[in-house]
């Protein structure tokens, strides 16, 4: 498996490096074609990455470690983002992330199912705060089965593990990037 | 009660403008047709007098930064951004959302003003579903003639791209974003040069750096004229903004008003007050980077706008009010934004890359309840070390939640170090 060459990925690779007049711009979106194709930011991504913008495989992990969104080591197969910032910590952002962790059988230092489906973060704010409290699964704010996942609680204020439990299943069944 | 009035977030009153056809259907690109029969000089004149004023926070005449560009440069670039990061921030996401042509017609309008080569929109990356709804928009205005060769027969080129950020609040700084699009680390520059000047901008050219929203009210100024905008809001605040409420009210969510509307008015007959048996505590007028205030009768009686907000020791900024109702510790709030700050500092200048790991570790310590009043008092002095000395806002930022949750909600904190709550803490 690789990035360059692959039928797959040549035409969008193609169209990335002719939106900029520096193939070095392009290293940003390349990332996360690489990131999709082995799941995190390997060395082999790395290495391709830096011959197709002509940058320093270095230069390329320097990006891909100062931005949040590249994965530097192996992750779940979906990525759960629960924001426990403030707009959403004042209406049970940080409970929703416990519960989460609980009902996956995580904790703070152990955040990957031991059957590699889920990995689970809290994260800084998603600019969804009137869905509060809410998560993101692979950077969806909802989905065709549940619609918006927003304010998960019930009508008591209580996290709505039922609703919860709706989103994880409908990713399960899934790709990443269905 | 004052109504809101939808010139952004048309897509409450018309459904489906984020098709093309419907979005032409009711008025579109008729701006963008507008300006292209002027002279760029009489475009960028218009926008001045319309009094419009940058959206992203710093509310800076739109206008004259498009002024600022050298016209016998020949190469220039519009860049938006729509790296909508600050906490309680929404606003953006709802017109890429449900009106994304808006925003592109915009920033043609712009790039046309100062001749741009090419328009980028940098948004970020946790807006994965929106960056695809922008593209297809893109995409289905340059089939039709609206973006791309030769814009509506006018000779005039100007594709329009998409840049997905990826994690970084700090990318929402112009310098710093710019520095993303470029494919290096996402840190402030040294200016002078401005982006506007030549060396300063991208790829080194000038280059106009414009939030979503402001981008998105240009269309309107274009068809209605300068003076139809200016009579909306106030004096010194120009035309409708959108107010993102979240935090502890019972109808979350944006409002579109104009300014000069009243808090109170926002609050209360927009957003339903505070919820069933509370009260109203505390505000955060613009996500956790400006100044917070006690939310009483002043606060609520001040008109929301750039020059009625520094009244009450607060700015307006990008208007994302954090509400707080009296369940809510102060104390934790500064925790809780000062940990975003730790984790959102770029590293680059000492001050900030320092000061925000001390605060964090600090606050942790008084939250725990193991503090003497002289940790209030070292937090109160690292943060005002840190403001002015950093090459972005960022360090500034940090320091806010700190010195303003200290002068206005003292109490909080002492409560933490030798009150309840820290026999609370040591299992008394």
């Amino acid at each position: 498996m690789a990035v360059i060459g692959n039928k797959k990925y040549a035409e969008r690779i193609e169209k990335q490096l002719s939106k900029y007049p520096d193939k070095r711009s392009a290293v940003m979106p390349l990332l996360y074609i690489a990131q999709e194709e082995y799941g995190w930011v390997t060395e082999d991504a790395l290495r391709e990455v830096a011959e197709l913008c002509e940058m320093d495989s270095t230069q390329v992990k320097s990006i891909a470690g100062f931005y949040t969104m590249y994965r530097e080591k192996p992750s779940g197969k979906h990525w759960v983002y629960v924001c426990t910032d403030l707009a959403c910590a004042l209406e049970g952002g940080d409970d929703l992330y416990e519960k989460v962790l609980d009902e996956l059988g995580l904790d703070h230092h152990n955040d990957t199912t031991a059957d590699g489906v889920f990995s689970v973060e809290h994260v800084m704010c998603l600019g969804a705060c009137d869905k509060a409290p809410m998560l993101q699964c692979n950077y969806s704010f909802g989905d065709s089965e549940n619609g918006e996942y927003r304010n998960l609680r019930d009508t008591d204020g209580n996290i709505d593990m039922g609703r919860v439990n709706n989103i994880l299943d409908y990713w399960r069944g899934r790709e990443r990037y269905d | 009660m004052v109504e809101q009035q939808y010139i952004l977030l048309r897509g409450r009153e018309i459904d489906n403008i984020e098709e093309l056809d419907v979005y032409v259907k009711n008025g579109g690109y008729e701006g963008l047709k507008k300006a292209l029969g002027m002279e760029k000089s009489a475009v960028i004149d218009e926008v001045k007098a319309s009094g419009l004023r940058g959206r992203g926070g710093a509310g800076f005449p739109t206008g004259v930064k498009w002024s600022f560009i050298p016209q016998n440069e020949p190469i220039k670039y519009v860049t938006v951004n729509a790296d909508e990061s600050e906490t309680g921030t929404f606003k953006d996401r709802e017109i890429m959302e449900k009106n994304p042509h808006q925003l592109i017609e915009g920033a043609l309008v712009c790039a046309y003003a100062i001749g741009a080569a090419a328009v980028y929109i940098y948004i970020r990356g946790e807006y994965w579903d929106v960056a695809d709804i922008l593209d297809k928009a893109i995409d289905d205005a340059t089939a039709k003639g609206y973006a791309g060769e030769n814009i509506m027969d006018s000779g005039f080129n100007c594709p329009v791209y998409v840049h997905r950020g990826a994690g970084a609040y700090i990318c929402g700084e112009e310098s710093a974003l710019l520095n993303s699009l470029e494919g290096k680390l996402g840190q402030p520059r040294v200016r002078p040069p401005f982006p506007a000047q030549k060396g300063g901008g991208l790829y080194g050219e000038p280059t106009v750096v414009n939030n979503v929203e402001t981008l998105a009210n240009v269309p309107f100024i274009m068809t209605e004229g300068a003076d139809a905008y200016k009579a909306i809001g106030t004096e010194q605040s120009a035309g409708t903004k959108i107010f993102c409420v979240s935090g502890n009210v019972k109808k979350p969510g944006n409002y579109e008003l104009p300014f000069g509307t009243t808090f109170r008015e926002l609050l209360y007959d927009h957003a339903g007050g505070p919820k069933d048996g509370r009260s109203f505590k505390a505000l955060l007028p613009s996500g956790g980077s400006g100044p917070i205030v006690p939310l009483n009768d002043e606060v609520l009686d001040c008109k929301m706008s750039y020059e009625h907000t520094s009244e009450i020791g607060t700015i307006i900024g990008s208007a994302s009010l954090i509400v707080m109702d009296d369940t809510v510790d102060v104390t934790w709030v500064a925790s809780k934004v000062t940990k975003f700050f730790h984790h959102e500092s770029c590293g680059k200048c000492t001050p900030c890359r320092e000061g925000t790991y001390w605060l964090d570790r600090v606050l942790d310590r008084i939250m725990a309840g193991t503090a003497t009043e002289a940790d209030i008092n070292r937090i109160d002095n690292v943060a005002k070390n840190m403001q002015g000395l950093t090459l972005c806002a960022l360090g500034e930022f940090a320091a806010n939640p700190i010195i303003h949750t200290i002068k206005n909600f003292r109490e909080d904190f002492l409560q933490h170090v030798d009150g309840e709550k820290s026999l609370e803490a040591a299992g008394d």
